[in-house]
């Protein structure tokens, strides 16, 4: 799937100005209130008409207003699963799940669909019960299904977690992995929330002011020096692609291999073989010049100083380049002198297991992951 | 119990009431609800104007409402005299242009009722339902209209109330001929102007009482039933 967008858009006193284009997977539409993520999907679904620009999915073209074109929103085929749920409150959560079915081709819908559905989200046990008996999770999770049994080419989802608390949030995580992994179904995620960005993206489009500020892989965007300001310094840092390795039982840890070196945390629930995803904030990162003994930290990998932001302050951020993986560090401008930091300079990245943020850790759908340790 | 028995006149007024009044009722929900649609929903030239023309009935008196009933949708007046000769259909001093009057007086009442209704809807819910892909008319259907069915029932309720009481417009309009145009109140009426005339008026007033307090139960008992499926916590 390819989306491709450039459209300029006025709201009151704020521009919408964005252009990208992106493949599969799971897009992240990621910025601050208010940076115009919100419009920007509500142009895609069809809920808003832009001033001027072009929306197209693959071959489809859904808006272009030099020739006039805008599809209306029943007819994109674009599934929206809406931050408060938005699920009809005079029908049950079975109807609700097929409503989009009324409307879909009889031939391009199977019928097994729904099992399936309800499967993945686990939310059997509803079928029968009315949306304003549900808990804010459960509503969340059925107004997924309702969006995924419509059949949708596209599946946005507009902050669907931002209405609920941390436990919701770990509930329903690990649903939208699964969707993404297994259903096929592109995804654009709009979010604030930098651990759910680093958890679920692909791909990260960061928007600012109503602007494209850059568009890329995930881990390519996150671990941009330049790009800190706008995706927030104190949450900022690395994503780190590792395999499950082994578990030592002894002292419940668990031991990941990435490209950047052998990782230690405290014992995941996950297989050896599985793969997962580090986020390692950038406050969370040391360095050393050379390699330290008698170290309670238990991550120490070696690589080279990739480059060290120039910006004012007494903090500084310097990317590293371990084994071919980014990490970025967050150290103070006296250390990063006293050490002689400059691009290039051998250094050893020096990370405790227990800072790693358990929330953002994703993989295999298991109860512990995501769960007890925050680290707040 | 003889005085309770009603006479087979008194009977014709009560079933040419009812007749009227569910007449009038429900052929003015179709237009109430598209009217209802576009004050609630509409931004147009002559908004205010079409609002005011609607509940212009409750604001009038009565007679003056049946004398321009009586002008426009008379025999010879230009409404009238266009239906009679197009379709077929005649009001003055015919049982039709008792509910026709009925229904005007009842007109407000159903619009502001189904009114407040919708603009109690939740829009993001019918955009949820195009994003699903239904088209305007079948979220209509299917979100809109079932989510304004309590106000729906309450403005049919008022309104089927009010025609069971006008007197007024319709006297005005199609007189007071008995088995025509007739109605409850108009029997009540004449018996008042009659000697010997109580038992009768007594009597249509008591089926009076009892078919409004019936239907205040009626519209009580389908709200709540509404409300329970919204599952109002």
């Amino acid at each position: 799937m390819t989306l491709s967008l450039d459209i300029r858009h006025r709201l009151g006193d704020f521009r919408l100005d964005a252009r990208f284009e992106t493949g599969g997977g799971l897009v992240a539409l990621f910025g601050r209130s208010g940076a115009g993520k919100t419009s920007l999907v509500n142009i895609i679904a069809g809920l808003i008409r832009p001033d001027e620009g072009r929306v197209g999915i693959d071959d489809a073209v859904l808006v272009d207003t030099s020739r006039g074109v805008f599809v209306p929103r029943h007819k994109r085929r674009i599934g929206y699963v809406f931050q408060e749920g938005r699920l009809f409150p005079h029908l049950t959560v079975r109807q609700n799940l097929v409503y989009g079915r009324w409307f879909t081709p009889q031939g391009s819908r199977c019928d097994d669909s729904l099992d399936k559905v309800v499967e993945l989200l686990g939310i059997g046990g509803l079928l029968e019960r009315r949306p304003g008996r549900l808990s804010g999770g459960e509503k969340q999770r059925v107004a997924i299904g309702r969006a995924l049994l419509a059949d949708p080419r596209l599946l946005l989802m507009d902050e669907p977690l931002a209405s609920l608390d941390e436990a919701r949030k770990a509930e329903i995580l690990p649903y939208i992995e699964r969707l993404r992994d297994q259903a096929r179904v592109p995804i654009v995620y709009v979010s604030h929330s930098i651990a759910e960005v680093a958890r679920l993206a692909t791909t990260i489009v960061l928007l600012s002011e109503g602007k494209v500020a850059a568009v890329g892989p995930a881990a390519e965007v996150m671990h941009r020096l330049d790009l800190f300001p706008l995706t927030g310094r104190a949450e900022a840092g690395a994503i780190i692609e590792a395999e499950v390795v082994g578990h030592d039982e002894r002292f419940g840890l668990t031991e990941l291999r990435s490209r950047a070196g052998v990782w230690r945390l405290p014992r995941l629930d996950a297989d050896v073989g599985a793969r997962m995803r580090l986020r390692v904030r950038a406050r969370d990162v040391m360095i050393a010049k050379s390699a330290p003994s008698d170290l309670s930290a238990l991550n120490v990998l070696p690589g080279v100083v990739a480059d060290i932001a120039a910006r004012e302050g007494p903090i500084v951020e310097v990317r590293l380049d371990c084994g071919g993986e980014a990490l970025v560090a967050r150290v103070t401008r006296y250390s990063a002198e006293r050490l002689g930091l400059a691009p290039g300079v051998p250094v050893y990245a020096l990370i405790k297991s227990v800072a790693l943020d358990r929330r953002s850790l994703s993989g295999p759908l298991q109860g512990s992951v995501g769960g007890e340790a925050s680290d707040a | 119990m003889e005085w309770m028995t009603l006479s087979p006149e008194e009977w014709t007024a009560v079933r040419l009431s009812l007749k009227v009044a569910v007449v009038a009722t429900l052929v003015s929900l179709p237009f109430g609800i598209a009217i209802a649609m576009a004050l609630a929903r509409g931004r147009f030239w002559g908004h205010t104007l079409l609002n005011g023309l609607v509940l212009m009935p409750l604001i009038l008196p009565p007679v003056v409402t049946g004398y321009l009933l009586l002008i426009l949708f008379g025999r010879k007046g230009p409404i009238g005299a266009f239906l009679a000769d197009t379709f077929g259909i005649v009001f003055s001093f015919r049982w039709t242009g008792a509910a026709l009057a009925c229904g005007v007086m009842g007109f407000p009442l159903l619009v502001r009722a189904i009114r407040l209704s919708i603009e109690a809807v939740d829009t993001r819910l019918e955009e949820a339902a195009g994003t699903l892909g239904a088209n305007r008319a079948w979220v209509f259907a299917t979100v809109t209209l079932p989510l304004m069915l309590p106000g729906i029932i309450a403005g049919m309720i008022l309104c089927f109330a009010k025609a069971m009481g006008e007197f007024g417009a319709t006297i005005t309009f199609v007189s007071n001929i008995p088995g025509e145009t007739q109605t409850l109140p108009s029997a009540i009426y004449t018996f008042t102007q009659v000697p010997g005339g109580d038992a009768g008026a007594m009597r249509l007033t008591l089926v009076s009482i009892a078919i409004s307090m019936l239907a205040l139960t009626a519209s009580e008992v389908m709200a709540r039933l509404a409300n329970r499926r919204l599952d109002v916590e």
